[in-house]
């Protein structure tokens, strides 16, 4: 569904994507691991066209490398940024409601549903999104993107600064995307959810990719977590 | 005295509403592009001069509506050809491509108008006394004016908190990558912002013109305190914006048609003073400062808050 290939970036003169390779099959679960500042972030941020890709992107069977952002939003490419981007001044049901792409043609995810999952941000639907908790506003991120009814979800560091419980809640409703049937694609410094829920991991060092292999060859590699992981 | 307050109100709130028609536009297009638009009081002067062209061929009541929409068409056009090329080579690029942009619009309208003030007059339908308070007579023309300012002030409130659209833009305002994540077309949206705000402005310039004076300079007149009202503010911030224009709308009325002067307020006191060389302080009135009060204004909010009154960011 998504192949990346041969994936260059660079922030100025600094080369922080070297040739970066990646697949994602339709309905996989795929999380992108590695230490801070190896070019995770950026290289869904090429993809989504935030950082100027060079390489070929393929969504679907269509190079989308250097497409504006909401051209590969419409193709079905979902991208929730580490940062929790919610539109404060909006209240909560309005933030997700721009989930939507067009009016006309409701996804799968319903607002309603969405409201009856997490009760936290049912209560609150009329409020302004701007003083929820870091959870919720994460809750509202993923479920804001979900609106416009991907068919690929990549998630950016979902669980950073959240308290265990949280990041226990996040996890489950990756899960519950999975589940449902979704791509998935999670960017994470830790390991936690994304054994959990992955069917193939990818770690990344130094601007490309190092590793590849299921949750299992990652657990018996000592070597890889060692090098590329653990601190 | 109580005639001076509520001619002097009326006429703030006018003069504040008028400026408010462009604060607004301005500030928007500020947020949502990160430009600071110098050439936003040329488009008031566009819709001014289009105003006056319009109303001699047709008749007023056509300019009203054609002209906004000929100057929004504009702007639109100066956004999707001219700034979002110049956009990737970063702000001062933006900044200085507005300013050029202003000056062109001024020798243009030069070349077609001429220097000197044009004959725009207040249309034969509306040239009347709405009322007459004490002894003061009214004009009906400014009551029109600031009818239509409330008018669109409505109008536009209404659009952003009501309809998606408008959720669109408040969104793009804080975040308007994440708009263009969740599939809005952003270009599209700040284009269309870009020409109702230039549109904006020209309303303000078609009523404005006949009521005080339609002149090629009338751009340069105006842009200063427009800043002034967008800085004091806080810039991005559109409720800011209103109150700002109130503020300074006011503030100019009721200091123009002050004659207190210090000497007048303290002088029975210690009449000394008015023969040293403290005079010239001691005998100005607050009328002769008034142009001047908004730049005091200006600094003071700078000194002591400088994201404005109700801005959120300090750059």
């Amino acid at each position: 569904m998504l192949d990346v290939l041969d994936l260059h970036a660079y922030y100025g003169k600094s080369h922080i994507l070297q040739g970066v390779e990646m697949h994602i099959g339709a309905g996989e679960v795929v999380s992108l691991l590695g230490r801070n500042g190896v070019g995770r972030s950026t290289t869904v941020k090429a993809i989504m066209g935030e950082v100027p890709p060079h390489g070929t992107i393929n969504f679907k069977g269509q190079n989308i490398a250097g497409l504006p952002s909401y051209k590969i939003a419409r193709l079905g490419l979902g991208y929730v940024p580490e940062h929790r981007d919610i539109f404060p001044s909006l209240t909560v049901r309005q933030n997700l409601l721009l989930g939507v792409k067009d009016t006309r043609h409701p996804g799968k995810w319903r607002l309603d549903d969405m409201l009856d999952m997490f009760p936290n941000l049912k209560e609150r639907a009329d409020t302004a999104a701007g003083v929820l908790s870091g959870g919720e506003k994460q809750m509202l991120t993923i479920c804001r993107t979900l609106m416009g009814d991907p068919e690929l979800i990549m998630i950016d560091e979902p669980t950073e600064g959240l308290a265990p419980l949280i990041v226990q809640q996040v996890g489950d409703l990756i899960a519950e995307i999975a589940r449902r049937g979704l791509a998935i694609l999670l960017v994470e410094q830790k390991l936690s959810i994304a054994m959990r829920i992955s069917h193939r991991l990818y770690i990344m060092g130094h601007g490309r990719i190092v590793f590849e292999g299921t949750p299992a060859d990652l657990k018996a590699s000592q070597t890889v977590r060692k090098e590329w992981l653990e601190v | 005295m109580l005639e001076l307050i509520v001619i002097s109100t009326l006429n703030g709130v006018l003069f504040g509403m008028l400026l408010f028609l462009m604060a607004s536009g301005l500030t928007v297009i500020f947020s949502m592009l990160g430009v600071l638009n110098f050439a936003h009081t040329s488009f008031y002067m566009l819709g001014a001069f289009f105003g006056f062209q319009i109303s001699r061929w047709f008749g007023f009541w056509p300019a009203l509506f054609i002209a906004p929409v000929l100057a929004g068409l504009i702007g639109a056009a100066v956004e999707r050809y001219g700034l979002r090329h110049v956009h990737k080579n970063g702000h001062v690029a933006e900044l200085l491509f507005t300013f050029g942009l202003a000056f062109a619009i001024e020798e243009i309208v030069q070349i077609i108008w001429g220097k000197s003030p044009v004959d725009f007059r207040v249309p034969p339908s509306l040239d009347f006394p709405a009322f007459t308070i004490f002894s003061t007579n009214y004009p009906a023309y400014k009551m029109f004016m600031l009818l239509v300012s409330i008018g669109i002030f409505v109008v536009l409130l209404i659009t952003l908190k009501r309809t998606r659209i408008g959720m669109i833009v408040q969104a793009a305002l804080s975040h308007p990558h994440m708009v263009g994540h969740l599939g809005h077309n952003v270009g599209h949206i700040f284009m269309m912002v870009f020409g109702v705000g230039t549109a904006l402005a020209a309303v303000a310039g078609v009523i404005a013109g006949p009521a005080l004076v339609t002149q090629s300079n009338m751009a340069g007149l105006l842009g200063p305190i427009l800043f002034v009202v967008v800085v004091v503010g806080g810039l991005g911030s559109l409720p800011g914006a209103f109150i700002a224009s109130l503020l300074i709308g006011l503030l100019q009325t009721f200091a123009v048609s002050m004659n207190g002067s210090l000497a007048g307020m303290f002088g029975p006191l210690s009449p000394d003073y008015a023969s040293t060389w403290l005079s010239d302080i001691w005998n100005v009135t607050v009328a002769q400062i008034a142009p001047i009060l908004p730049y005091m204004l200006l600094v003071l909010i700078l000194a002591f808050r400088p994201m404005g009154l109700l801005g959120t960011r300090e750059s």
